[in-house]
C-alpha cells in the first residue's frame, strides 16, 4: 500500500469567467500534517469543498489512498469559456461527482471555516449524530428500539469522545451556548466521531489567541497519534503552520506557487511576495 | 443511575395517564349519548392531531416545508372507502350509479386501513423523487400544485370505475361498522379513534426521539454540516416525506370513517392550510403541542363558537351575531395567539413530567413562603 492519502491533480474550480483554483496538484502523505495556505481569497475552500463533494470541480481528478473519488473535464459550455490548463488531458476519465456523505463514507471529515454546528441540539447531541451514519440499524429497527445495543454502543463512544476532549460537564448545553473556542473544539469532536483517516479542517484557529492557538496545535498533534489520522489544514496562523505541519501548500489565486517544508517556504520569495506584495519602484 | 430512575417514573406516569384516559373514554362513552357533540369533537380532533402531527414530523422535524398533505389524505380516504365497501354495493346502482366499478375486492378495516397508508406512502415515494430536490418555498409550491394534480385526478371521468368520478363514496365500512375482534359488539367510535391515532402518534414519536429523528433535526437545522457529517440528504428527506404520506393516509382513511361520505371536492388547499395552521399554533417541532391545537382548534371551529352563527341570540340588541360572523372571531383568536405565542402554544417544547413537577415544587415553595410568614433569609 502506498503512503499516499489525498492527491489532487490538475483540479480546476471555474465559476463564470472566476478560476478560483487553477490547476492544483498536490499530496498528503499517511501520518502527515499539511498545511494549505494563501491569502484571503485564494481559493483554499474552494480546494476543499472541491475534495469533499460540496463543488463538482471543473477539470481534474482527486484520489484518496490511490482511488479515483472525484473526476471531471470541461464538458458542455464550459468547454469553450474554460481559462485552466489541462483539459484534454482527462476526457477519457468518466465523471465522478459523488456527494459530500458519499465522501465522509470514505473516510474523510471536514470541520467549517465559519462554525457549523447542529443549532437546536445539544453537544452531547452534536457528536451523537454524526455517528448515525456508521451505524448498522434501519428505519423499522431504529423506530421499535431493535438496536438497542447499537444505540448504547453509539452513546457510550459519545460520551467516552466527549470526556476525552474535555467537553464532557458541558454535554447537556447547547452547542451554540459554548464559548466560540470550544465550538471549534466540538467541531472537531463531532468530525471525529465519524471515524475519519483523513481530517480537513478550515481555519481551525480562526479568533482564537495566541494562547488558545498554542493549545490547539498541542491538541491537533495529541487526535493524530491517537486516532492514527491524517491532517490536511486551512490555516492563517503563521505560527501554528510553522510549528506543527510536516509540509505547506501555498496558493495565491489559486494557483499553486509554493511548496515545501516550513523553513523552506519561510525563505521562498515567492511566499513573501504573495502575502506582502513587491515594492513598487527601486 | 437516578436519571435512569427518573426516566423509569416517568414512562410508568405515562402508561397510567394514558390508561386513565383511555378508561376515562370507554366510560363517557357507556354512559353519555353518543351523538354527542362533545364526542364529534373528539373524533375529529383526534384525526387531525395525528395529520397535524404527520404534518409536523416533515415541517417541524425535517425543515421541509411541504403542503401537499390534504392529497395523501385525499388518497389515504379514497383507498380506504373503495377496499371496504362491500361488493354488493359496488356492483349495485345506489354508489357507483354512472359507471361499472373495476374494483372486485372488499377488505376488512383493518388491512383496508394500512393499505390506505401504504398507498399513499407510494405516491409520495413517487412524487418526493422530483420534489425533494426543491428547497423552502419551491417544494411548498411543488407540493401544493402535486396535491392539486391528484384531487383532480381523483375527480377524473376516466378514473370514474376507480374512484366514481366526482360523486360521492357512501355505504363503506365507517366508524359504526367496527366491532370488537370475535365479538359482534360494537367498538365504541371515539375509543377507537383514540386508539388507532395514539398508535400511529406514538410510533411518529418513537422515529423522532431515535437516531434517524436526530438525523432529519440534523438536516433542519444545517444541511451542509449534515451532509457532511455523512448523512445522506436525499435518503432521509424522502424517508421523511414517505413515513408522514403514510401517516397522512391512515388519518384520511379514518376522516373517511368518521364522516360516512368522502367526495374529492373536500379536500381541497383550504384543507392543507387548516392543518398548517394547527402545526404553527401547536408550535413547529411540537408532538404535544399539535395535539392541543388540533383539539382546540377543531373544538372552537364546530362547537365552542358556534353560537356566533346564530343570529337569533342578540347581545346588546346589536344585529352583529349572524352566519360566518363565527370566522371573524376565529381569525381575530388566531392574531391573537399569533402576536403573544408567536413560536406557537409550546414552542418546540414538549410535554414532559419533569416540567410539571417543577411547576408544582415551585408553586408548593410559594405557598410555604406564604404560610410561614417569615421568609428565611
Amino acid at each position: 500500500m502506498s503512503d499516499s492519502v489525498l492527491r489532487m491533480e490538475d483540479v480546476t474550480m471555474q465559476f463564470g469567467g472566476v478560476v478560483a483554483v487553477n490547476n492544483l496538484s498536490l499530496e498528503v502523505n499517511r501520518g502527515e500534517i499539511v498545511a494549505l495556505i494563501g491569502p484571503n481569497g485564494a481559493g483554499k475552500t474552494t480546494a476543499f469543498n472541491c475534495i469533499t463533494g460540496v463543488y463538482e470541480p471543473t477539470n481534474g481528478q482527486v484520489f484518496y489512498e490511490d482511488k479515483l473519488i472525484v473526476a471531471n473535464h470541461p464538458s458542455g459550455k464550459m468547454k469553450k469559456a474554460y481559462q485552466g490548463m489541462n483539459s484534454e488531458k482527462y476526457i477519457h476519465v468518466k465523471p465522478i461527482d459523488p456527494t459530500p456523505d458519499q465522501i465522509t463514507k470514505l473516510g474523510i471529515a471536514r470541520t467549517f471555516q465559519n462554525i457549523r454546528l447542529w443549532k437546536s441540539m445539544t453537544v452531547f447531541e452534536n457528536v451523537l449524530t454524526a455517528k448515525h451514519m456508521r451505524a448498522r440499524q434501519n428505519v423499522f429497527s431504529a423506530t421499535f428500539r431493535l438496536n438497542a445495543a447499537e444505540e448504547h454502543r453509539m452513546h457510550e463512544e459519545t460520551l467516552a469522545l466527549l470526556e476525552e476532549q474535555n467537553l464532557l460537564q458541558f454535554k447537556d448545553d447547547l452547542a451554540t451556548s459554548l464559548p466560540y473556542g470550544l465550538q471549534r473544539r466540538l467541531e472537531i469532536a463531532r468530525a471525529l466521531a465519524t471515524e475519519p483517516k483523513l481530517l480537513l479542517l478550515d481555519e481551525p484557529a480562526a479568533g482564537m489567541n495566541p494562547q488558545e492557538t498554542e493549545d490547539l496545535g498541542q491538541f491537533i498533534v495529541q487526535i493524530k497519534e491517537k486516532y492514527d489520522l491524517t491532517i490536511f489544514m486551512i490555516e492563517h496562523h503563521m505560527d501554528l503552520v510553522m510549528r506543527f505541519s510536516d509540509r505547506i501548500y501555498v496558493i495565491d489565486f489559486g494557483k499553486l506557487i509554493a511548496k515545501g517544508t516550513p523553513a523552506e517556504i519561510q525563505a521562498n520569495p515567492k511566499v513573501i511576495e504573495a502575502y506582502l506584495g513587491v515594492a513598487d519602484d527601486e | 443511575m437516578d436519571l435512569r430512575k427518573d426516566k423509569k417514573k416517568d414512562m410508568l406516569c405515562t402508561a397510567v395517564a394514558l390508561a386513565a384516559m383511555f378508561i376515562v373514554l370507554l366510560v363517557m362513552e357507556l354512559t353519555m349519548k353518543s351523538t354527542s357533540i362533545l364526542f364529534t369533537v373528539m373524533k375529529k380532533g383526534v384525526i387531525y392531531a395525528l395529520v397535524a402531527v404527520s404534518m409536523n414530523l416533515l415541517n417541524g422535524f425535517t425543515g421541509l416545508f411541504s403542503l401537499g398533505q390534504a392529497g395523501f389524505m385525499l388518497i389515504g380516504a379514497y383507498t380506504y372507502s373503495i377496499l371496504s365497501m362491500p361488493v354488493s354495493v359496488k356492483m349495485g346502482e345506489s354508489v357507483y350509479k354512472y359507471y361499472d366499478c373495476a374494483i372486485g375486492i372488499e377488505l376488512g378495516i383493518f388491512p383496508s386501513l394500512i393499505l390506505a397508508g401504504v398507498i399513499a406512502a407510494v405516491f409520495a415515494a413517487l412524487i418526493g423523487l422530483p420534489v425533494l430536490r426543491l428547497k423552502s418555498d419551491y417544494l411548498a409550491i411543488a407540493t401544493l400544485g402535486f396535491a392539486e394534480i391528484l384531487r383532480a385526478l381523483f375527480q377524473w371521468d376516466a378514473m370514474g370505475p376507480v374512484t366514481n368520478g366526482a360523486n360521492v363514496l357512501r355505504q363503506y365500512k365507517d366508524l359504526t361498522k367496527v366491532k370488537i375482534p370475535f365479538t359482534n359488539i360494537q367498538f365504541p367510535p371515539t375509543l377507537f379513534c383514540f386508539l388507532v391515532s395514539g398508535i400511529c402518534i406514538a410510533i411518529i414519536v418513537l422515529l423522532i426521539n431515535s437516531s434517524y429523528g436526530r438525523a432529519f433535526k440534523a438536516i433542519r437545522d444545517d444541511e451542509i454540516a449534515a451532509e457532511a457529517m455523512g448523512i445522506n440528504l436525499f435518503k432521509h428527506k424522502e424517508m421523511s416525506f414517505v413515513i408522514s404520506s403514510f401517516f397522512a393516509g391512515i388519518s384520511g382513511a379514518m376522516l373517511a370513517m368518521f364522516q360516512y361520505t368522502v367526495q374529492a371536492a373536500q379536500f381541497k388547499t383550504a384543507m392543507t392550510y387548516e392543518i398548517l395552521l394547527i402545526v404553527v399554533i401547536g408550535g413547529i417541532g411540537s408532538v404535544t403541542g399539535s395535539c392541543i391545537a388540533s383539539f382546540l382548534f377543531i373544538a372552537c371551529n364546530e362547537w365552542w363558537l358556534r353560537f356566533l352563527d346564530e343570529s337569533s341570540n342578540n347581545i346588546l340588541g346589536l344585529n352583529i351575531l349572524r352566519s360566518g360572523f363565527r370566522k371573524v372571531v376565529f381569525s381575530i383568536i388566531i392574531m391573537i395567539i399569533v402576536l403573544f405565542f408567536s413560536k406557537g402554544i409550546m414552542g418546540d417544547r414538549e410535554f414532559s413530567w419533569a416540567r410539571i413537577r417543577a411547576f408544582f415544587a415551585r408553586f408548593k415553595k410559594k405557598a410555604a413562603a406564604s404560610e410561614g410568614g417569615e421568609p428565611n433569609v
